[in-house]
């Protein structure tokens, strides 16, 4: 079965090339627009990779069909601009110049070395990789972009299979504020937007923000950037972002600092610091697993009568140590450091206290 | 899906030459599958590929295309051998996929990705790519290539496994049915035999790994679990207690799966109060997260959890009050 429908919008094609019938076919009117103009851009792209030399305007207007179909200078200028941009946005890499120190006039060209992805030549289990990748992202904007990646490697002649094996990885980025983050990030366009302090019913502060990147750390959104408000590197919870996020000024206005380790910056943010000392608790027989799968049995131990063990654990917070520790109520008791105890001792004050009707009657 | 209009009809109609150049009369459908749309849109593209070329220079510089029985061939390109290079938004989704994945030891062979990755870059240059990092746990490296090994080899497993909202670690066999990585951790989702149901496994809290000769057989009506909207999902079983919680333990409400927040304002309250309605499964969870909060939260409903919390709040009390005066009464 060979389908020969006219072209459209050539001009003498087919008188050149007499196998190619003239019938005309009839497309809804919108679907002719569309049609004839993304027929134009390729046609526009073959022109500009067959040329080395830049070709002006003018000749483009001669050259790609197309072009004929405009009634004016205008009409042609404006329809030739809304393409270069077109062209620019899908990443084809236009170039501008002139052939000669003579020439008075702007000429365009694209470079085959620039335009063309470059081999590619993956194994079986390269291309499972890559496939697997492909379908790492749970969000429009990243899942969106690694499948036009997928498709250009399979066009570049890669086999990317993208059934579904035993693994299966997911990153999800599900905060509103994600994708006009990303966008200014990969932009290097400057942010506002408001930021909720502290958490869901925190304050809202204004913030203005140069976006270095996006950082996924335990499972959890940042943006890190310069913040011109408090003049400094700050990172901001994605989840406490409110939209709208506004970019503001010109593309290409922020630049990251070289060297800039976004990943390290998070991590030293949040994550506790090091091991400050250790300290030695005694756990009731069979009780506080979490905690024995942290430390290290030191040996059995009775306390108070009650059978257990003696525990050895690593010291960071000790806040965060003292909260966990009190969790565990009288399952647990902290024999060094003293400290310790009395955060965790001031800990059960505190929740008897809230506990305890004001009147002073026990419950 | 429908063709879509030139933003996204353009990009196709460039790769669309030198992917078929690659495949010399692939079936159509096929071709479709690959691009995700249906045949008709692409024989719709094919049409139009058809009209493309430079008026003047030759044949050359026409595409041309031979159709035999269902398949498709190019016969001439026109000079569009070569897919267009990655964008930037690409390049990152890609490589950033990629360098993730290749960090996770024990998920996936990270031999193949790590030379995947190389391959990659060096086709598509270094573009942007600090913008974006995702950092994934690290698990027991033995643990999860046990785990990996099980699910290829389609056999059962008998586990240790802690589960943290009971404190405590238990013994079971199940049939595992696919690894996830989901929110920067590796989970092992199986058909618990004990629990009689799908249950995801958290891989960092399965203490002990025993792979059995039996096959992995979980049940035809197994449902994989659907974690599309992250893990938390409400259940049935799910009971839901109301907290006031002072600004220091906001955090709470950010932690753990919360139904509402209220603000609570007026003199009664310190500035920053809020009424929290928490979701849990287990009580003597709530117990924990409670005694560890210091009275930054206090439990108004259910009243028998505020009991407990009180009561074992007193008992650890009491117990250092004895301790600390062991003497009494025995040194005679």
């Amino acid at each position: 079965m060979r389908h020969r429908p006219a072209r459209g919008s050539g001009f003498g094609i087919a008188a050149r090339y007499p196998g190619r019938p003239r019938t005309l076919r009839c497309r809804p009117y919108d679907a002719r627009v569309s049609s004839a103009r993304a027929e134009r851009l390729v046609n526009l792209v073959l022109c500009l990779l067959s040329t080395r030399q830049f070709l002006t305007a003018e000749r483009i207007r001669a050259t790609v069909p197309g072009y004929a179909d405009a009634t004016s200078d205008e009409a042609f200028f404006r329809m030739f601009e809304r393409d270069k941009t077109e062209l620019r946005e899908l990443g084809v890499p236009l170039e501008t110049g002139r052939r000669s120190a003579f020439d008075t006039v702007e000429g365009y060209r694209i470079a085959r070395g620039d335009y063309e992805l470059g081999d590619v030549d993956l194994d079986a289990e390269e291309a499972a990789a890559v496939a697997l990748a492909g379908s790492l992202w749970d969000s429009p904007e990243l899942s969106g972009a690694a499948h036009g990646a997928l498709v250009k490697l399979r066009a570049a002649g890669v086999e990317v299979d993208e059934t579904r094996g035993s693994v299966q990885p997911r990153v999800r980025a599900a905060e509103p504020a994600f994708a006009p983050l990303l966008a200014a990030v990969q932009a290097g366009q400057v942010v506002r937007f408001d930021h909720r302090r502290g958490g869901p019913t925190g304050d809202v502060v204004r913030r203005t923000v140069e976006p270095w990147g996006v950082v996924s750390w335990r499972g959890r959104w940042y943006l890190v950037g310069h913040d011109r408000d408090r003049a400094d590197v700050r990172s901001f919870r994605l989840s406490r972002v409110i939209p709208p996020v506004t970019a503001l000024g010109e593309p290409g206005a922020v630049t990251v600092p070289p060297g800039t380790d976004l990943m390290a910056y998070v991590r030293s943010t949040f994550e506790s610091g090091p091991v400050t000392g250790t300290a030695r608790l005694w756990v009731a027989e069979g009780q506080a697993h979490g905690l024995r799968r942290l430390g290290r049995v030191v040996g059995p131990r009775e306390h108070g009568g009650h059978p257990g063990d003696e525990l050895e654990i690593d010291l960071r917070s000790e806040r965060t140590v003292a909260r966990w520790l009190a969790g565990h109520g009288p399952d647990v008791v902290v024999l060094r450091p003293p400290e310790l105890a009395k955060l965790v001792r001031d800990n059960w004050i505190g929740v008897l206290a809230a506990h305890t009707p004001p009147d002073g009657a026990a419950p | 899906m429908t063709g879509g209009g030139v933003t996204d009809r353009l990009p196709r109609l460039l790769n669309l030459v030198p992917y078929l150049l690659a495949r010399p009369g692939i079936p159509i459908t096929e071709a479709a599958a690959d691009f995700g749309i249906s045949e008709r849109q692409l024989r719709r593209d094919l049409e139009l590929l058809w009209m493309c070329g430079l008026p003047g220079y030759g044949p050359g510089d026409l595409v041309d295309l031979s159709f035999a029985g269902d398949t498709v061939t190019v016969t001439e390109d026109a000079g569009m051998r070569r897919p267009l290079r990655l964008t930037t938004a690409e390049a990152t989704a890609l490589l950033v996929a990629l360098r993730t994945l290749g960090e996770a030891p024990g998920i996936v062979d990270t031999a193949a990705v790590r030379r995947a990755t190389a391959k990659i870059e060096r086709a598509v240059g270094d573009a942007g790519l600090t913008t974006v990092a995702v950092d994934l746990t690290r698990e027991e490296e033995a643990t999860t290539a046990a785990v990996r090994t099980a699910l290829e080899q389609r056999r059962a497993l008998r586990i240790r496994y802690y589960t943290a909202g009971r404190d405590a670690v238990s013994q079971r066999v199940i049939d595992p049915m696919r690894l996830l990585l989901v929110e920067g951790r590796g989970y092992l989702e199986a058909w618990c035999r004990r629990a009689e149901g799908v249950r995801l496994f958290r891989l960092d809290r399965v203490e002990d790994v025993e792979r059995l000769d039996e096959p992995a057989a979980p049940p035809p009506d197994a449902e994989p679990t659907d974690v599309s909207a992250g893990l938390f999902r409400p259940r049935a079983e799910h009971r839901t207690a109301v907290l006031e919680v002072a600004p220091e333990a906001r955090w709470i409400a950010e932690y753990y799966p919360v139904d509402e927040v209220v603000e609570l304002d007026g003199a009664a309250n310190a500035p920053g109060t809020a009424r929290v309605l928490l979701r849990y499964a287990d009580p003597g969870w709530l117990v924990r997260l409670v005694l560890g909060l210091g009275g930054g939260a206090r439990v108004l409903e259910p009243p028998e959890v505020a009991a407990a919390v009180a009561e074992r709040a007193r008992t650890a009390l009491a117990g250092l009050d004895e301790a600390a005066s062991p003497q009494v009464g025995s040194t005679t």
